[in-house]
């Protein structure tokens, strides 16, 4: 566990030299997520009937959302793995004397983690101290919140899993690109990227909520805002587990087998 | 005009090269592109209308802006590539040919994958031709088509500020992708949705209403003032500042060296 450690602390130090970079990040997610806001304000004041939450439920999704985007969308690779594929370095990473994809899947946990809580931290402080109805609010109550953090936990372990699958697959095609970019857009806009699944037409909600990407993005986002009743919870925190599991062992699979016949290219 | 079409041949038979590599950028763009209409389709099937605007209208305004800005990215992009170029150095070789640098900046990157936007933004105007009530007269077209002249015009004014800004800092400036990405983004919903300071900023300080907001009611008869058609006059003049702010900039340019 210790060795795993350590690309926490090599990645946080290699994130905090990009604090500029960060800063103009937030920068422009707080723009975004102002306009989003704006934008839905509009929508909610015409129609008072069927909507999926009040908007004080809304800003703090919305918020999260903003915060939290380094740990919830797809769309961010670490593109120092795939340079590893295509540049043949993979060699190297083979005779370390450690599990290939539980360390790519640390390196891929702790580069995220450092970029997201230099975003996070900011962002949460300054949009709880927005006023009503455009701050971050509280979960209902305090176990929401630990529940919330356990998904979210989970779902970060969702979308890790998702995407070593897609890493793996890069190993059979060596110029990846245009795929990544397809999966990442699909993947967003199915885990409510564009459009917080709970305002979508019920039929396409029902089949993306049963997705692996509702897991990632909706599930701990509902259960802090408190749009999950307590009864259900066991049902989706279950359906988060399943697709973790499932897709932890998808992965698996395909990387002892891309790694058995690796052809190294160029020497 | 000459040098620049022949850039342009250059570009086109570099795409002939790596044909694949091309394809998958277009169609990139244009899944994205669709995904963001299914969004607002979604939005609408909901909320049915958003501040008495349908959703037919709605897609008038976003296939405007968005048919604008991809011809404004395809041929003015070239800029988002020039914090590299004074980084390199690559600038001083632009500055000691004879020829004009904005045309050689432009040149050097003029990305026709881009244009995936634009046949989305071309479907969708398409479809709205036919699906809404507008009663399209000559007049109307005209006018159509001139926001989309003026919307091009704006974007490049915003290209070249962007430029002429990291001349300075020698740094991109991730804060102009508000303007101009943010611009594409949130720019299908016309200005007034925002709020009326929103809207009054993007008149008098940013001229971004003047060919997506003002001609728009126009165009959906919601409005008989001809000075509101008249509008997208005000984003052709704001090419003017853009390019003094860039010969201001270029006056001061300090090479990095290399």
């Amino acid at each position: 566990m210790k060795k795993y450690l350590t690309f926490f602390e090599i990645k946080f130090k290699a994130g905090f030299q990009y604090r500029i970079a960060a800063l103009a990040g937030v920068a422009t997610q707080f723009f975004w997520g102002f306009m989003y806001l704006l934008l839905y304000k509009a929508f909610y004041e015409a129609n008072s009937g069927s909507l999926p939450m009040d908007f004080e439920q809304l800003s703090s999704y919305i918020w999260l959302m903003q915060g939290l985007i380094m740990l919830v969308f797809v769309w961010f690779w670490d593109f120092d793995l795939f340079n590893l594929i295509e540049s043949g370095n993979i060699a190297y990473e083979l005779t370390r004397p450690l599990d290939l994809y539980t360390m790519w899947f640390f390196k891929i946990l702790s580069a995220r983690l450092s970029k997201a809580i230099m975003r996070f931290v900011p962002i949460v402080i300054v949009a709880s101290f927005l006023p009503e109805p455009y701050n971050l609010g509280l979960p209902p109550d305090m176990l929401h919140f630990v529940l919330f953090v356990f998904s979210l936990a989970l779902g970060v372990c969702v979308l890790i899993t998702f995407s070593l699958i897609i890493y793996a697959s890069s190993f059979y095609t060596i110029s990846a690109y245009g795929m990544r970019m397809y999966v990442a857009i699909i993947a967003d806009f199915l885990a409510g990227g564009v459009l917080p699944l709970a305002f979508w037409p019920d039929t396409f909600r029902h089949v993306a909520e049963l997705l692996p990407f509702s897991s990632i993005m909706n599930v701990p986002f509902m259960i802090y805002i408190g749009e999950i009743e307590l009864m259900r919870l066991p049902y989706y925190i279950g359906l988060q587990l399943f697709w973790f599991i499932t897709l932890l062992i998808i992965g698996r699979y395909m990387f002892s087998r891309c790694i058995s016949k690796v052809t190294v290219q160029g020497g | 005009m000459k040098l620049f079409y022949k850039y342009l041949r250059i570009h086109i038979r570099s795409i002939a090269e790596y044909k694949a590599s091309f394809f998958l950028s277009l169609t990139g763009q244009l899944t994205e592109a669709v995904f963001v209409l299914i969004g607002i389709k979604f939005l609408f099937m909901r909320f049915g209308s958003v501040k008495d605007f349908t959703m037919n209208e709605i897609l008038i305004c976003y296939s405007t802006v968005l048919m604008a800005f991809s011809i404004a990215e395809t041929v003015f992009r070239g800029f988002d590539h020039f914090p590299t170029m004074i980084k390199n150095g690559d600038f001083d070789t632009v500055l000691i040919r004879p020829r004009s640098a904005i045309l050689q900046v432009l040149g050097m990157k003029i990305n026709i994958s881009r244009t995936g936007r634009l046949i989305q933004g071309l479907a969708v105007m398409i479809y709205v031709f036919s699906a809404s009530d507008i009663l399209w007269d000559s007049g109307k077209i005209i006018l159509l088509l001139f926001m989309i002249l003026s919307g091009v015009i704006y974007f490049a004014g915003l290209f070249i500020i962007y430029a002429s800004l990291s001349i300075f800092t020698v740094e991109g400036l991730e804060f102009m992708n508000i303007l101009t990405d943010g611009g594409r983004s949130f720019g299908a919903y016309p200005l007034s949705v925002f709020g009326e300071y929103y809207l009054k900023f993007f008149t008098y300080i940013i001229p971004f209403a003047c060919f997506q907001y003002y001609p728009f009611l126009y165009i959906l008869g919601r409005s008989d003032n001809i000075l509101y058609a008249a509008a997208p006059v005000f984003c052709i003049i704001f090419i003017v500042p853009c390019i003094l702010l860039w010969k201001f900039s270029l006056q001061r340019y300090k090479s990095t060296g290399t």
